[in-house]
């Protein structure tokens, strides 16, 4: 019998300059599809001073010659500007907002709050028996945090995905 | 925009350059006019002249419009399909663009088999779709489709138009964007409502959109160090493709300059043939599945691959690991993301493969290069030409296919004629034993391989070439894809020749189930077929039916000799197969080259791949 073959793959965050217009994200993720490529997440958001472009930063994964056609796919979209590989590029900042809602009483409710504080979440909504928090930070510390209020009563969870920036004076 | 600071206001049409001051402030008048106007006129200034289309509800504003503008011809096809391989036809025979005029709904999903034909050809192609008003859309309203949605992914670039001020600009960046570049499809959906409002139009004006801008002269660096292993190689051979086509003309002269100056062996994909004279002694034959075997053992055996417009498409592979394993590899193509897609090269040159070649003609011939003498490289290329690869048995009593193609190809080669192919073994045999001078000349559907293409491309190569010869050669089984179209060339008088190879199956399939799964011929025999004379003649054309190899000249002859259009119907050898032929998932070396070689069956590896 025939067998389909896996490659090892690596993770990259892409920083997409676009037009900011009808269709465009529908253009970009539909890419992705079409050719069997991986989205991870993906956050976009109009960033210049006339509203015209959109800065979209896509987290994506596949072996390092798929990654290479992914960014040169991208490129030859009409309403695409730039494609910078922050992976690829050097040291960079990856930031992720999420908000974790955790219900309980007694000493789960404690225990969330405890962990919260060390985390450095912020309560932005408490009733008596639920916390609502709000994290920013690495993908990663985000997952760990949120693998935590699993345990004491985790309700529900919504995340930016993820945005990233290189380190130092100079654009990507 | 120039002139911007003294456009002159106008109350009355644009037409009327008296009343409004001198003619060369003609293109500063601006008038109010309706969408579907702006459209044409916009077209007209584009230098449009041909429209291939078909009328339905939501592009009535824009018939009505073209009414009115008889520089425009529409061409009214049977079918929206038709309409797109006809545009690509007139595209790839002229170099223009080809434009498109279809109706939402049915009208444009009817186009989208075209669409995605000229996307994976590369070719320059306009399509204006229709669509339900602004307020319908998304209300499931009558011929609606997501247009926009369902041609994203087949086109180069497409756009909804929501206002009729973004008209004007939108058409000219479509034409751009078509044209330039790595040519393709552009859609533009054109909602109805768009069509009949109003609004300020300025004849040459508007605003010019300058996002899109590829590169089109190759690094300066890349270039030189391409003209370097070019010098160094022992063993170098030239692949061609269609991008040299696409390049225009001068390109393929380009390509026999660098072709003589390095006496490199030269060999093209399906798409490119033409690009580098047959009657050549550099002249190898078509590569690739369906390539000579010299063509083949070249590429494999090579030290350097020069890769000109071309794009390691996986008919031109076969399998991966064992693609000219020996050799280093330039590839110069326009379009980044087709450099290492498949293939790992050393050297990537992005620019237009037409200017490459120039710089590296002129870096080359800076440092004194001249023919080396490969003697030993041609000596074994000549031991792989001796196999006669392209040989097929004689046979008195049926007509050989491959000899039909031959005998076509004798009668007219003296009037360079322009060939169309529909999608099967015809079509390979048609590559194999047709040769081309000049480009421009080989219309096929190479990459997305649609049967129904022929037809409609001849119909669009005859109206952009008037007075050439166009012949589309068939298969039974393929001409019945778009045989409607039959009615088209009869209404506008064109003089196409369709000459069909009939064999009564669908011979490709039929050739991969004797290859693959022990000759059973799962629905691949061509059943109830019309007579084809007969049906000729109902639409107007001459029917011809050739039987016996005796009558095969004179009645190529009298295709030849009749002023309008002519169907043949050539009964062919039935069983006869494709050869040379790579398996898929075979290397180059592995070539079958008579029907001796057939094992009958393959592992599920192999059948896995198309």
């Amino acid at each position: 019998m025939m067998r389909i073959k896996e490659e090892a793959v690596e993770r990259h965050v892409l920083a997409v300059m676009v037009d900011n217009e009808a269709g465009i994200l529908a253009r970009i993720a539909g890419m992705f599809t079409a050719r069997g490529y991986n989205i991870e997440s993906l956050t976009v958001a109009d960033i210049s001073e006339d509203h015209a472009i959109s800065r979209i930063t896509i987290a994506t994964n596949g072996p390092p010659h798929v990654i290479e056609q992914i960014i040169a796919q991208l490129d030859r979209l009409v309403p695409v500007h730039s494609v910078r590989d922050l992976t690829e590029a050097g040291p960079h900042v990856q930031r992720e907002l999420a908000l974790v809602k955790v219900a309980g009483k007694g000493e789960n409710r404690i225990e969330a709050m405890r962990l919260a504080d060390a985390y450095r979440a912020r309560i932005v909504d408490a009733s008596t028996e639920s916390f609502v928090f709000e994290i920013t930070g690495a993908p990663d510390k985000i997952e760990t945090f949120v693998a935590l209020m699993r345990e004491v009563g985790l309700v529900e969870v919504g995340r930016t995905g993820v945005v990233a920036i290189s380190r130092g004076p100079d654009a990507a | 925009m120039p002139g911007n600071a003294v456009a002159l206001r106008c109350s009355i049409a644009y037409q009327s350059p008296a009343l409004c001051g001198s003619g060369e402030k003609l293109e500063q008048i601006v008038a109010e006019k309706s969408g579907a106007d702006i459209l044409v006129e916009t077209l007209l200034d584009l230098g449009v002249d041909t429209v291939f289309g078909y009328p339905g509800g939501a592009v009535l504003p824009i018939y009505d419009g073209l009414y009115e503008h008889p520089k425009i011809k529409h061409i009214l096809v049977r079918h929206e399909q038709a309409a797109t391989h006809a545009a690509e036809g007139y595209a790839r025979s002229t170099g223009k663009p080809g434009v498109v005029l279809v109706t939402s709904g049915p009208g444009a999903t009817n186009a989208v088999t075209g669409i995605t034909d000229a996307l994976m050809d590369s070719i320059p192609m306009v399509v204006i779709t229709g669509q339900v008003a602004t307020n319908l859309i998304g209300t499931d309203a009558f011929q609606e489709a997501d247009t926009v949605g369902i041609t994203r992914h087949c086109t180069k670039h497409n756009y909804l138009v929501k206002k009729p001020s973004q008209l004007a600009s939108v058409v000219r960046e479509a034409f751009h964007i078509a044209t330039e570049g790595r040519p393709g499809p552009v859609v533009i959906d054109i909602p109805k409502n768009v069509q009949v409002a109003a609004t300020e139009f300025q004849r040459h004006g508007g605003k010019h959109n300058n996002r899109y801008q590829p590169q089109i002269d190759g690094d300066f660096k890349a270039v030189n160090e391409a003209a370097e292993m070019i010098m160094q190689a022992k063993a170098p051979i030239f692949y061609t493709g269609g991008g040299i086509i696409n390049s225009g003309p001068k390109a393929s002269e380009t390509l026999q300059e660098l072709a003589a100056l390095t006496g490199a062996p030269v060999t093209s994909t399906l798409m490119g043939l033409g690009a580098f004279p047959a009657s050549s002694d550099q002249w190898l034959g078509m590569l690739g599945m369906h390539g000579t075997f010299e063509a083949n053992m070249a590429m494999n055996r090579a030290d350097l691959i020069i890769c000109l417009g071309a794009r390691f498409d996986d008919r031109i592979t076969g399998r991966i690991d064992a693609f000219s394993p020996d050799s280093k590899k330039i590839h110069v193509d326009i379009d980044r993301s087709s450099i290492n897609k498949t293939i790992r090269v050393d050297l990537p040159v992005v620019g237009d493969v037409g200017r490459v070649m120039e710089q590296l003609l002129a870096v080359l011939k800076g440092r004194k290069f001249s023919a080396p003498d490969y003697e030993e490289w041609w000596a074994r290329i000549k031991g792989w030409r001796a196999r006669n690869c392209l040989e097929y048995p004689e046979n008195d009593k049926e007509i050989m296919p491959q000899l039909a193609v031959r005998k076509l190809w004798e009668a007219t080669k003296d009037r360079d004629p322009i060939i169309t192919t529909e999608v099967g073994q015809h079509q390979m045999w048609a590559a194999q034993h047709f040769d081309f001078e000049l480009p421009n000349k080989w219309l096929t559907s190479g990459g997305l391989g649609t049967m129904g293409y022929g037809l409609p491309a001849a119909i669009g190569a005859q109206l952009g070439n008037p007075d050439s010869l166009v012949i589309d050669i068939a298969g039974e089984a393929s001409i019945q894809m778009n045989i409607q179209e039959l009615g088209t060339a009869t209404q506008y008088r064109l003089p196409v020749k369709l000459f069909i190879l009939n064999n009564e199956y669908m011979g490709m399939v039929r050739q991969w189930q004797e290859l693959t799964y022990e000759s059973r011929y799962s629905n691949s025999y061509s059943d109830s077929l019309p007579d084809f004379v007969k049906l000729a003649e109902s639409y107007g054309w001459k029917g011809i039916c050739i039987e016996k190899p005796a009558d095969l000249e004179a009645g190529i002859k009298e295709m030849i000799e009749t002023d309008g259009p002519v169907l043949v119907d050539c009964r062919v050898a039935k069983l006869a197969n494709c050869f040379p032929m790579i398996p898929s998932g075979a290397a180059h070396t592995e070539m079958l080259l008579s029907p001796e070689d057939i094992k009958g069956t393959m592992d599920d590896q192999a059948k896995a791949l198309v």
